[in-house]
């Protein structure tokens, strides 16, 4: 019999990434961008934090110890990069070229999981190294790496304490998400540009530049949710990620488009998503399908009640041109 | 009044306007335009990345169509196993067709033809079954069996999102995405729980391969002699043309046709000249969904005969993106399908390309996606070239 605490504690690791990816794509679908590309970012974000850690690794020579900053610093930069680079793509091509947004998203997701899949196998040889595959074992554990006095505050300490900083971090940016969508002018924009983009040109408020900027940083904001990921597992294989960003997609509407929600939303489906590693009765698979119904359900209960902020953005999916009624 | 505000000193730069429509040459020599375009960008991003010249890579993709790829299918059947996947793609891209044409983004296909494989499997295994404790059931009947029950199922999984569409204007792009992976949970859970050969592994393996059910709802490889190249595809290929002409009917001849892409142009031209707009809805998307369900049949009967959760492959998702970017046109269809397959195997064939610095590359398929994905990137970029045009600041003034 597993503890609730242990319970807990795992579903809240496994939170996160769902948590960094649904915040990510809460932002963009604010702004009237239907992100589809959020698994392949999420991707790109592991993939490219993971090479980061990689090849800083390897510049390491033997016995010699890495600067735990540097290699901080270094895969969450990359990781950023790369799902800024993703983010700029489907901006570029729906925003400006008013392409369409469910097609580039998926083919956003078809080259991210091409690309982290290619790369996660092939850097080893592209860059002629000697091990025989993709390792950051030692950058893992620094992200892992949590305040000694957790073990000795026993459950609360299990539960609140046992993570790597990358988890505050989420709910740290989550919870700013929130204040910025609910309190701030910007975020009132950024609202109004979902709603009805005319309106929001009406009034000023320069609607291209806002899609552009909530894409971008709703990217890099998913991205690092397949970094924290990749670094709890601590090493990477053929789809590693799995079907976490379509999840966090789900959670995007499970949350009711609110990041401070998601929270709480995250660790409901995070204990979901691994609820077959503590529940011996039950068929594993059956409860994996628990995250996507209670979507389902909330789907379609908030679209019976047709309360207005419960509802996902009114133009959602839909491109914006200027001289179009 | 109005020249006086736009050529003031707050006009824009450049600023984009609405085309007129162009002559279908000019269209489609900018489409040309931005696949070359896009092979170029490949071609630096195999330089860059792997370092190998491209011309030896493209090269090799003759070979993905010709020469050997999978090691079950005889080296000279590479060339109809193209031709097979390119068939189950276009017809995933030809059931969604209508649905799509209606505006209605069933991105759900993945799911609708998963269901229909796991029905006609689940038939498949009773029948055998049954047939290998004795019963007696005619071979022709299991086919019919099992394709009516895949339509059904796949059907099912379309029409839920449609009705509550109608019933609550419920979002149907998050919906149907939904819906794929409850199919996917689903077969997983069928797979494990009931079907696997739990002591030898976790596959089904090939479902009636033994005993009196031998070959029971296994699709017939008809001329088997006198074309024993083509005939494991030959049913599926055939099915694939006369779906492409049945839905270019379809779609430009009928009332029906007629009628959902009127709701798609307008839902609200399409109530004030009096049609249904939810019974098209439901109807388009029954047969949507019914066609996934056909795909899935064949998937599991002509194709795999066996089952998992990765027999639709993410091929639910590309056909949606080969629909689109043929802009609805069947014949167009199976050209994008056909190039979608064979950029899939040649670029199988990157494994044989030797880096500069001796190693061999592994990763091949998830290569072709990066390819694949390249160029779907500039097909739907090069739409607005032909939507739109940008005027520029002097360019304007002249004009006026």
């Amino acid at each position: 019999m597993v503890s609730l605490s242990y319970i807990l504690q795992r579903s809240i690791v496994q939170s996160a990434p769902l948590l960094l990816g649904s915040t990510g794509e809460i932002l963009t679908e604010k702004a009237g961008n239907l992100n589809l590309g959020t698994a392949g970012t999420m991707y790109v974000g592991a993939i490219s934090g993971v090479i980061g850690a990689f090849l800083y690794e390897q510049s390491i020579p033997d016995g010699g110890t890495l600067n735990p900053f540097i290699a901080v610093i270094i895969p969450i930069l990359c990781c950023c990069v790369g799902s800024f680079v993703m983010g700029l793509i489907y901006s570029f091509l729906t925003i400006t070229l008013r392409a369409n947004q469910n097609v580039t998203g998926l083919a956003l997701t078809t080259f991210g999981t091409g690309l982290a899949n290619f790369f996660g196998t092939a850097i080893v040889k592209i860059v002629d190294s000697d091990v025989p595959a993709i390792s950051f074992n030692k950058t893992s554990a620094i992200y892992k790496a949590y305040l000694p006095i957790a073990d000795d505050l026993g459950w609360f300490g299990r539960i609140f304490l046992s993570h790597g900083f990358l988890l505050y971090v989420a709910i740290i940016i989550a919870v700013l998400a929130a204040f910025f969508l609910k309190r701030t002018s910007a975020g009132l924009n950024l609202r109004a540009i979902g709603e009805n983009p005319a309106t929001a040109d009406a009034a000023g408020i320069n609607v291209n530049r806002y899609k552009y900027v909530a894409t971008c940083v709703g990217s890099v904001i998913s991205g690092l949710g397949g970094l924290y990921y990749i670094m709890e597992i601590g090493s990477w294989s053929i789809n590693a990620i799995g079907d976490l960003g379509w999840l966090a997609i789900a959670l995007v509407i499970f949350a009711l488009w609110k990041p401070n929600i998601g929270i709480l939303g995250s660790i409901v489906f995070g204990g979901l998503y691994i609820a077959d590693t503590f529940t011996s009765g039950l068929p594993a698979d059956l409860v994996r399908m628990l995250p996507y119904l209670v979507t389902i359900v909330v789907l379609i209960i908030t679209s019976t009640r047709r309360k207005k902020e419960h509802q996902p953005p009114a133009h959602l999916g839909l491109a914006y041109f200027r001289e179009e009624r | 009044m109005k020249k006086q505000i736009i050529s003031g000193t707050h006009e824009p730069f450049a600023h984009i306007i609405k085309r007129e429509k162009m002559p279908w040459w000019k269209e489609w020599g900018v489409r040309l335009c931005a696949i070359a375009l896009s092979l170029v960008v490949c071609a630096i991003v195999i330089k860059l990345v792997i370092g190998v010249p491209p011309t030896a890579l493209f090269s090799k993709f003759a070979d993905g169509l010709l020469g050997r790829m999978r090691a079950d299918i005889p080296q000279n059947h590479q060339f109809w196993l193209t031709m097979g996947d390119t068939s189950i793609l276009l017809l995933i891209a030809l059931a969604i067709t209508p649905a799509f044409k209606m505006r209605f983004w069933n991105i759900g296909a993945e799911g609708q033809v998963l269901i229909g494989s796991l029905a006609s499997a689940w038939m498949m295994i009773t029948i055998g079954k049954y047939v290998n404790a004795g019963g007696v059931f005619p071979r022709w009947l299991t086919l019919v069996v099992m394709l009516v029950v895949a339509m059904i199922a796949g059907a099912i999984w379309a029409l839920l999102p449609a009705y509550f569409k109608n019933k609550w204007n419920t979002n149907e792009t998050l919906f149907t995405l939904m819906m794929n992976y409850i199919a996917i949970q689903l077969t997983a859970y069928c797979c494990t729980e009931f079907w696997s050969k739990k002591n030898t592994s976790n596959n089904v393996g090939v479902i009636n391969s033994e005993g009196k059910a031998m070959g029971y709802g296994w699709l017939p490889t008809p001329l088997k002699e006198s074309f024993p190249k083509v005939s494991e595809w030959l049913i599926i290929i055939a099915v694939a043309v006369v779906f492409s002409l049945l839905i270019h009917i379809y779609l430009k001849y009928s009332k029906q046709g007629y009628e959902l892409s009127v709701v798609g142009e307008s839902e609200n031209t399409a109530r004030y000249v009096g049609i249904n707009v939810p019974k098209v809805v439901l109807r388009t998307m029954i047969i949507s969904g019914a066609l996934c369900g056909l795909v899935g049949f064949l998937l599991v009967s002509g194709d795999q005969h066996s089952i998992s959760t990765t027999i639709v492959d993410g091929r639910g998702f590309t056909a949606i993106m080969v629909s689109w970017i043929s802009k609805f046109n069947p014949f167009a269809m199976a050209a994008v399908a056909f190039m979608f397959v064979f950029l899939e195997h040649g670029a199988a064939q990157i494994a044989s390309v030797p880096l500069p610095n001796g190693q061999r590359l592994s990763g091949a398929e998830e290569f072709s996606s990066i390819l694949t994905a390249i160029i779907i990137f500039f097909i739907i970029g090069c739409e607005f070239f032909i939507n739109y045009k940008v005027v520029f600041r002097k360019f304007s003034k002249k004009g006026e």
